[in-house]
């Protein structure tokens, strides 16, 4: 293990493109054994962060270390093009070797077990989610970045898979980074909270932040109205594109 | 037993078939059949300026290749041109400046439907070496970076985020490519190698569910279009390479009857 905890450190990273921020000066720090989640609107750059932890941006400003190379990605979009015959099983081994016995256990516990000789493009949405974050878990690895892991998941499978996901980051004591818009089990099944929009906008352990007013105004009575989750009262107000216009005092 | 053009073209048909097995299964995977014709229409170039230069053929096709594979993948980059005007361009270009080539070149008898369509009767032992040991470099090549390359076809980022390096991979399957062109040439020709590449390919899909039986398939799928491809240019004094293509697409169309029962059962 590492001396120092923490698997990814982003300070003030940020991508500018095409003369706009898709986000800027994010801190975030995913630490081992530790759910951090991004929570935040469409377009507030949650995938977008996600990635530059991962590396994926040549560019960016800002800086990011990262402590580790074994790491696993579930995107938040994977389309299997239909001239490749992929099988659930050949893709469990994408960019890993596994033992038969490895395959089998990690598709056991997404639930998917009966489908390691299916083909992907024969799957359900909600099983191929599952598929995915088998492979991801498969590797054991140290950190794993989950961008919206278990869309098109139906809920019973929704609520076992983040249990799960909760016993893996204990039980391999890996750096869980995770993109969702379930907001009730971010707040059960999670260690940090990163509130985005553009920017970091708020972030703290749950607890914290459901003591806050944010919260109250967040899940509250009004809750129902789901929209109404991400218009915070913040101290700032933004612009459609996540810029701040105004401070608030 | 070499001195017989039919034996030493079936032995460069094998060697070659083995090697766009393979590499015809990224070719489709990545839809890249048009990236593949381009550089063999630059291939032309190539053997036109190792006879005004009077240097090896299949090394002058492998170098211009390659170049136009490297200032393709440029282009992508630092264009806003679609990938398939891009390849049209470059395409159409190299075949251009090598017919203007060949207009200079009057006073040297040269079979260009040779080079269009490829000739088994020129194929000579020297080819034979350059099939065998460049096809093998190719395939083992290909071994080397299968994971990533694979990987990366499937999912790029997925493929970075865990430590691959795409990149450089595809830039290495564009330069198999450009090789596979330059030892192929002589016996298929410019117009038909993509054919070869993806005929056989086709038809693995419609037989296959997993990526190594496609391979495995479409290595077959070339063999038996080479065999009988080559003995019925043979036989009926057809050209090699469109003899060979014709194999490999009737071989296709009995694929679809397989693939036809298949959609019927379900």
């Amino acid at each position: 293990m590492n001396t120092s905890d923490t698997l990814v450190r982003l300070s003030k990273a940020g991508i500018y493109k095409d003369k706009k921020w898709l986000v800027r000066d994010v801190d975030l720090e995913i630490n081992r054994g530790k759910i951090v989640t991004l929570i935040g609107p469409n377009g507030s750059g949650k995938t977008t962060t996600a990635k530059i932890a991962l590396g994926l941006y040549k560019s960016i400003s800002g800086n990011v270390e990262r402590n580790t190379q074994n790491i696993s990605y579930v995107p938040q979009k994977v389309s299997i093009d239909w001239t490749l015959p992929v099988r659930v099983i050949d893709f469990m081994v994408l960019t890993q070797n596994l033992k038969q016995d490895d395959i089998s256990e990690a598709l056991d516990l997404t639930g998917v077990k009966h489908l390691k000789r299916s083909n992907l493009r024969d799957l359900s949405g909600g099983e191929f989610q599952r598929v995915l974050l088998a492979r991801a878990i498969a590797k054991k690895p140290d950190l794993l970045v989950l961008d919206e892991p278990v869309q098109g998941v139906d809920f019973t499978g929704e609520v076992a898979l983040y249990s799960l996901i909760k016993e893996i980051s204990e039980k391999l004591n890996c750096g869980i980074l995770l993109i969702s818009h379930d907001l009730h089990v971010v707040m059960s099944a999670t260690d940090y909270v990163v509130c985005l929009n553009g920017h970091v906008c708020c972030c703290g352990t749950p607890k914290d932040v459901a003591q806050s007013k944010h919260y109250k105004e967040l899940f509250g009575e009004k809750s129902a109205e789901l929209l109404s989750i991400y218009e915070h009262n913040h101290d700032h107000v933004h612009s459609s594109d996540g810029n701040i216009i105004k401070e608030i005092k | 037993m070499l001195d017989d053009f039919l034996v030493r073209a079936i032995i460069a048909g094998i060697g070659i078939a083995l090697v766009t097995g393979p590499l015809g299964c990224f070719v489709v995977w990545r839809r890249l059949s048009f990236f593949g014709d381009t550089l063999a229409h630059s291939a032309l170039l190539g053997v036109l300026l190792s006879i005004s230069l009077n240097i090896n053929v299949s090394l002058t096709i492998f170098v211009v290749s390659s170049l136009v594979a490297l200032i393709l993948l440029r282009l992508e980059k630092s264009t806003n041109l679609a990938g398939d005007s891009l390849l049209g361009l470059i395409s159409h270009s190299s075949l251009a400046i090598g017919l203007v080539i060949l207009g200079f070149l009057s006073f040297i008898r040269f079979d260009v439907l040779g080079v269009l369509f490829g000739d088994i009767l020129s194929v000579n032992t020297n080819d034979l070496l350059f099939i065998w040991i460049g096809g093998g470099l190719i395939l083992a090549v290909l071994f080397y970076i299968w994971k990533p390359l694979f990987a990366s076809t499937v999912n790029y980022e997925l493929a970075e985020a865990e430590g691959m390096n795409p990149e450089r991979v595809n830039a290495i399957f564009t330069i198999l490519l450009a090789a596979l062109i330059a030892i192929s040439i002589k016996m298929i020709g410019v117009l038909l190698i993509t054919g070869l590449l993806i005929i056989p390919t086709a038809m693995a899909r419609n037989l296959s569910n997993n990526p190594k039986q496609m391979v495995v398939l479409s290595i077959i799928g070339g063999l038996l279009s080479v065999f009988i491809g080559l003995y019925a240019s043979f036989e009926i004094n057809t050209a090699s390479g469109p003899s060979i293509v014709v194999v490999a697409l009737i071989l296709f169309i009995l694929s679809l009857i397989r693939i036809g029962k298949k959609n019927y059962e379900k």
